[in-house]
């Protein structure tokens, strides 16, 4: 039992440094304030130009938000591995016998944190460019959303990231990996946002159970990185 | 009863593709001690200095490395042996400080040996706080030394590590692993640089064509 308890500790340690130690890397690189963010803002602004019209904007807003922040999880996946291999650190990683658990769910919540960073600023985006409504009861949804779906797209990307992250062609393999499996994040994440927006007069009520989705989404993902990447990551 | 030496390989075989890199590889390396790798490229050095740190798989043979059995157990290797090859296993975001204490508290390292390891790399006055990317390559180096101390490496498996010094930066380096191994670490170096590493080593041994041949103390 103690021994389990040891583990479990080993674990939660070595993910809080992981975490703390790339949230601090790109606090000082501000890749995703200097780069990821204008990208998502050009994606959403673009959209607005090509679609020309209040009404349909107003009812595509809510997928609008999870295209662009399923485009940018791509280049935040591929700079939170290319940290990891500049220098060889992937290499110290590996020989540091810290639990692979433990590096999986570190990488996981910094990419989480940078994500919610990146939907908020979406969320608002699409409030002013698209016109959409957010009431109170909408907010909750629309909070409780963003972390799961955040949650669900950190795991996949910390999984393929570390699956793709020695392969040869890794910029265009990741793509590749991760946009098929996420799909279910997409749609979840749209419908949920679309109660929250009361698109098309959906109640917010309508958008919970597509939480649920997103949950078990979440947590499937997070439970097999969790125990593959050890393995990834000797690849 | 003598512990067992920190490296014994009997007849190792790695196969990578299905090129064997290492052909049945005998080497025993004893605690304290200096080895000189040398040989031509592709000879199969750093491949031997990646199956000491358990990173690849022992096809055939026999290996132990620090107790550990190679073909069952080279997971626990890992965490006991500090691998620098000829990237420096650093951040350039973070400075030298935070990438010390990052990898020596991997292996739960406390302040105060993090502390110990900035300064006997000669790291905790002026450099501590400045971030790597503004270092020189050697003082780079330095910093990849001291995470290794922080991170109680028993056994250093270094691979060209003199590449990218300056002369003074040469010498540095060669007196931290003096004293590493005075402290008791046990030190592989893999390297071209035959006149500076044998003034180094305790002893060289010759890679080629992934077979190991002993070439004895050096005096």
């Amino acid at each position: 039992m103690s021994e389990r308890r040891h583990a479990f500790a080993s674990v939660r340690a070595t993910a809080r440094l992981i975490a703390v130690k790339d949230l601090r890397i790109e606090r000082r690189g501000r890749v995703l304030t200097n780069q990821v963010l204008p990208f998502a803002l050009i994606v959403m602004v673009m959209f607005a130009f090509a679609l020309d019209s209040d009404a349909v904007l107003e009812r595509v807003a809510p997928g609008l938000v999870w295209l662009a922040t399923l485009f940018s999880t791509l280049f935040v996946i591929a700079r939170s591995f290319a940290v990891e291999g500049s220098d060889g650190a992937l290499d110290q990683l590996r020989t540091s016998g810290a639990p692979s658990a433990g590096i999986f769910l570190g990488k996981a919540l910094a990419l989480m944190v940078q994500l919610l960073v990146l939907v908020v600023v979406l969320v608002v985006a699409a409030v002013v460019l698209y016109r959409a409504d957010l009431s109170w009861q909408g907010g909750v949804l629309l909070v409780t959303t963003a972390v799961a779906a955040t949650g669900g797209l950190a795991a996949v990307g910390t999984l393929y990231g570390g699956l793709s992250a020695g392969a040869k062609g890794r910029e265009t393999l990741l793509p590749l990996l991760v946009l098929p499996v996420v799909a279910p994040v997409l749609i979840g994440a749209t419908r949920a946002t679309e109660s929250a927006f009361g698109t098309n007069g959906i109640a917010v009520g309508e958008g919970w159970p597509w939480l649920g989705l997103l949950a078990v989404f979440a947590v499937l993902f997070g439970v097999t990185g969790a125990i593959a990447f050890g393995s990834l990551l000797d690849e | 009863m003598a512990p067992d030496p920190p490296v014994v390989l009997n007849d190792a075989v790695v196969v990578i593709g299905a090129f064997p890199v290492l052909a049945g590889a005998n080497l025993t390396v004893r605690s304290g001690e200096i080895v000189l790798l040398r040989g031509p490229n592709g000879a199969g050095k750093t491949t031997l200095l990646r199956l000491c740190a358990g990173l690849i798989e022992l096809k055939r043979g026999r290996g132990r490395v620090l107790g550990h059995d190679l073909s069952t157990d080279r997971w626990s290797v890992r965490h006991r042996v500090g691998l620098l090859g000829h990237a420096n296993g650093l951040y350039p975001d973070l400075t030298v400080r935070e990438n010390v204490a990052f990898w020596g508290r991997t292996v739960g390292a406390t302040d105060a040996e993090i502390a110990a390891a900035l300064r006997r790399m000669a790291l905790d006055a002026r450099l501590a706080d400045v971030q790597i990317s503004r270092l020189s390559a050697g003082q780079r180096r330095r910093t990849a030394l001291a995470a290794l101390v922080a991170r109680r490496a028993e056994l250093w498996l270094l691979d060209e590590p003199h590449a990218g010094l300056d002369a003074a930066g040469r010498d540095e380096l060669d007196e931290v692993l003096r004293q590493a191994a005075q402290a008791g670490a046990t030190i592989m170096v893999a390297s071209h640089e035959l006149e500076r590493a044998g003034t180094l080593a305790t002893r060289q041994v010759e890679v080629v064509a992934g077979q190991v041949r002993d070439s004895g103390a050096i005096s």
